[in-house]
């Protein structure tokens, strides 16, 4: 058996971290990629990373910032690696720093720090407006260095298809797509870090998401048998101006500086907006939130925006769009607190809010579940450094890191949390990866060659069917019926009966991909084969991400399902018998879901299970109360 | 003010490989006023029929994140490089005349291989040296402000292409590394730790392929779509290897 190898798959941060750590442990690491890796998906995140410098005098606290994490995600992500994340981010900003990542500074030369949504402290750490951007760049700058020394080798413009699993059931190497020649290859290695990012395409065009991220890789090793956790949570953020290719995040910071959602009052109302007259706009965030009117949570927010337009029909022009105004502010103010989004919706949508009222809707953002992976709890409660099982899943020698993973967020995702995580968790799996070699047997023996070579025919033999079909439907226009599915029955609102149609919906999708036809014959770049490929593991994908909002009835962060809410009883508070009645309800409910979802694949359905959540940090007392 | 058209005419630069003769085709699609070059070149792909009705090969090319941050959209759009996603079809005259970015191989129509940038990057090293991706515990090295500020301008550089599609030095036959990777020896050459390699970088583009190979054409700057001030790096850089060709004369002083 020669010297043991990684496989990094992805290079996001998440892969790139990965690759940095287990070339430094001194493994060979081949990193897969189905493009430059710095075009990853990483770049798009713009606001920052969070970790506790408190260097504004704000006594902030690690502690705090683990407090915040655990109660943004309401309790269901495990919280020692929460603990680990938080207390470790500094340090992982001072390497990033090192790295020569362009933070923005301070007049005396530190790390410039800015107030993100929903906490009290200045905490995150941001490069101007393209954050994700120049971390990435950071760590692929870094990966460069190594791969100039022979430590790491790249394979861009390659695709992962399926792990090579011994009879052990453990993982030993990859076959990838070369996806200029389609040729298909097997790679061995003793351990894969799989880092390929989220799956926001499955709701296509209305996500902030890249094209590549459509959870294709996750959903195949989910297809051979990993595990898939919390599928049900999936992050929409409520202003995305819209688009036809895809729906660009508008910050905010629109709301926060002053900006006014509103449709008008009678539906299907067409004349230009600057032409109706107060009395006929309904400002219905200042209507439905008195207390908090526009600047309210970007969950509540999308879910008003979703009854106005798809429950009382008064979307801009009967469709999903509504207005989001700044013509009523000082054009000065505006330009100069809102300068660099201001700009992004000029240069996309071709006209100035300043002059005209933005159009946005709410749009699939970030999705918390992923691959489910392991960890160890460490003596003092957070996760111990090191850890073979850290971010491991359950088919051993893989790991999973970055938004493909489950493993920091729980039901909702804390702004500027997410850079932390992918940086963070791409680390831990790296370094878990590299003492899972170290723990290999010398003399385990080498894959049988024919478990190779029949996994290599099983994928040329995909290829060579859909190169051959001649059906009648377009894998691309399959896509826009998945995407306006998943939209519409498991997206902002979800109830029982939509879902149940939208699994029957997805059989009917599968059944419709069978009769593709790829109306190309070139096996050269062919592009419409590759998607159709990952359009059929997006399918997939999608039906445990329903199966999972089927199964758990109640309404935790980004999960809403109305028929199961909990209100908080209006004018009543601890000590009132009807408040102690709402919070006996909470606690049961608590009893009944507070626990992590997971998806294992079978056909037609997946199967649901439930696993408990390790609560040893800070176990939920008190219901969240933001009155 | 223009007339609204009724619909959209692409006229595209084909390629079926890098070694087959390039050929064009014409497309007529109905006109919608928020459609960008990529959402068109998606809706084209759906139904990929030339403006005379035959069925072709869905047009090849690369996209990612379309927000002009990942880099990958770039091709030549009415004759100029730039990024497609933010090329707004209601800005551009019809018809939209669509080209790989020039001098780059061809890997499949508007599809081209831009590793040339990648290897241009570790020619010149464009990395700091640390000691490892762990934490040493002390505070991150201090940057004014002011110098922020410019390094961010190049630290924006998203390895699109754009400048070395224009640059009349950059192409095949030629070993000049072009603006970006140079660009980015201004960036590390700043950098406080970045500084200790100052040298090897010179020496690397001091060398064949380097700076000297320049010809000062400014076409760079004029299409970097993150308005990156190339020629001011350039400019930078004449002086840094100046200083070092006269270090390296007379020794250290």
């Amino acid at each position: 058996m020669s010297a043991p190898g990684a496989i990094v798959v992805g290079g996001g941060l998440g892969g790139l971290w990965a690759t940095l750590r287990l070339a430094e442990a001194g493994f060979p690491v081949r990193l897969f990629s189905l493009f430059e890796v710095k075009r990853s998906h990483s770049v798009c995140a713009q606001g920052g990373i969070n970790a506790v410098l408190d260097t504004k005098g704000e006594r902030d606290s690690i502690d705090q910032h683990i407090l915040d994490t655990i109660k943004g995600g309401e309790y269901l992500a495990n919280q020692p690696p929460i603990k680990s994340l938080c207390e470790q981010a500094p340090g992982l900003i001072r390497t990033f720093a090192r790295m020569g990542v362009t933070f923005s500074r301070t007049p005396e030369g530190g790390l410039d720090l800015r107030l993100f949504g929903g906490v009290k402290h200045r905490r995150t750490c941001f490069a101007g407006a393209s954050t994700g951007q120049q971390l990435l760049y950071g760590v692929d700058q870094q990966v460069r260095r190594l791969e100039s020394l022979g430590r790491v080798e790249k394979f861009e413009w390659w695709e992962f298809l399926s792990l090579l699993i011994d009879a052990d059931g453990r993982c030993r190497g990859i076959l990838a797509m070369d996806l200029r020649s389609l040729e298909v290859r097997p790679f061995l290695a003793d351990t894969v870090v799989l880092a390929s990012g989220g799956f926001g395409q499955l709701y296509a065009p209305k996500t902030t998401t890249s094209t590549n991220s459509t959870g294709a890789a996750a959903s195949r090793v989910y297809q051979q048998g990993a595990w898939f956790a919390n599928g049900e949570f999936f992050q929409f953020h409520p202003t995305a101006m819209l688009g036809r290719d895809k729906t660009r995040l508008m910050s905010e910071a629109a709301r926060g500086e002053g900006g006014r959602v509103w449709v008008p009052r009678t539906p299907g109302d067409r004349r230009d907006p600057r032409r109706i007259p107060e009395r006929e706009r309904f400002y219905f965030l200042e209507e439905f939130f008195p207390a908090y009117g526009n600047t309210v949570a970007r969950d509540e927010a999308s879910r008003a925006i979703w009854r106005v337009t798809r429950e009382l029909g008064l979307g801009i022009g009967g469709g999903d769009r509504v207005y989001l105004d700044l013509t009523h502010l000082d054009r000065r103010f505006v330009a100069t607190r809102l300068g660099a989004i201001l700009e992004i919706y000029r240069k996309f949508a071709g006209s100035d809010p300043l002059d005209t009222p933005m159009e946005i809707f709410p749009a699939a953002h970030y999705g918390m579940g992923g691959l489910w992976v392991d960890f160890e709890r460490d003596t003092d409660g957070g996760m111990r450094p090191g850890s073979a099982r850290n971010h491991a899943t359950n088919i051993p020698g893989l790991y999973a890191c970055g938004e493909c993973d489950y493993a920091y967020h729980g039901a909702n995702r804390l702004g500027a949390n997410s850079l932390l995580s992918a940086s963070f968790s791409g680390r831990v799996a790296g370094e878990a990866a590299a003492n899972y070699l170290r723990g290999l047997d010398p003399a385990r023996p080498a894959l049988p060659e024919t478990l190779i070579t029949a996994e290599r025919r099983r994928q040329e033999a995909i290829n060579q069917r859909l190169l051959d079909a001649d059906g009648e439907e377009n894998p691309y226009t399959l896509h826009q019926a998945l995407g306006a599915l998943m939209t519409e029955r498991v997206g902002v609102v979800r109830d029982n009966a939509g879902l149940e149609q939208a699994l029957a919906e997805l059989d009917r999708l599968e059944a419709r991909l069978a009769r593709i036809g790829l109306g190309e014959a070139n096996r050269w770049a062919n592009q419409t084969l590759v998607f159709t490929r990952q359009l059929a593991d997006m399918i997939v994908l999608a039906k445990a991400v329903t199966a999972s909002a089927l199964a758990r009835d109640e309404c935790r962060g980004a999960h809403h399902k109305p028929d199961f809410e909990l209100p908080i009883p209006e004018g009543k508070f601890p000590g009132d018998p009807e408040f102690e009645d709402y919070r006996a309800r909470w606690r049961e409910n608590n009893t009944r879901w507070l626990k992590t979802t997971l998806a294992e694949y079978a056909a037609p359905r997946p199967r649901i299970h439930y696993q408990a959540v390790d609560l040893s940090v800070c176990p939920p007392s008190e219901p969240r109360d933001y009155r | 003010m223009r007339e609204t058209p009724s619909t959209i005419e692409l006229r595209i630069r084909r390629q079926d490989g890098p070694d087959t003769p390039p050929y064009w085709e014409t497309f007529v699609l109905p006109y919608a006023p928020d459609h960008n070059v990529v959402s068109v070149l998606m809706a084209l792909r759906e139904h990929p029929l030339t403006h005379d009705g035959r069925r072709v090969d869905p047009v090849c090319w690369d996209h990612n994140c379309m927000e002009e941050v990942c880099g990958s959209c770039a091709m030549l759009i009415n004759g100029v490089p730039r990024p497609a996603c933010s090329a707004l079809i209601d800005q551009l005259e019809q018809p939209i005349v669509l080209e790989p970015l020039p001098k780059f191989p061809v890997v499949r129509d508007l599809l081209v291989d831009r590793s040339a940038i990648d290897a241009g990057l570790r020619k010149v090293h464009a990395w700091i040296e640390i000691d490892g991706a762990w934490d040493t515990h002390e505070p991150p090295p201090r940057i004014a402000p002011q110098q922020w500020a410019t390094d961010y301008l190049y630290s924006r550089c998203m390895s699109c292409g754009c400048c070395m599609a224009a640059c009349p030095q950059f192409g095949a036959g030629s070993e000049f590394v072009g603006p970006a990777p140079l660009a980015q020896v201004r960036l590390m050459n700043a950098h406080p730790t970045g500084r200790h390699d100052k040298t090897e970088r010179l020496h690397a583009i001091m060398a064949e392929g380097g700076l000297s190979d320049c010809g000062n054409a400014q076409n760079c700057v004029r299409v970097c779509p993150k308005a990156i001030p190339l020629t001011t790096a350039i400019g930078e850089l004449g002086r840094q290897t100046s200083i070092q060709a006269l270090k390296d004369l007379f020794g250290p002083s």
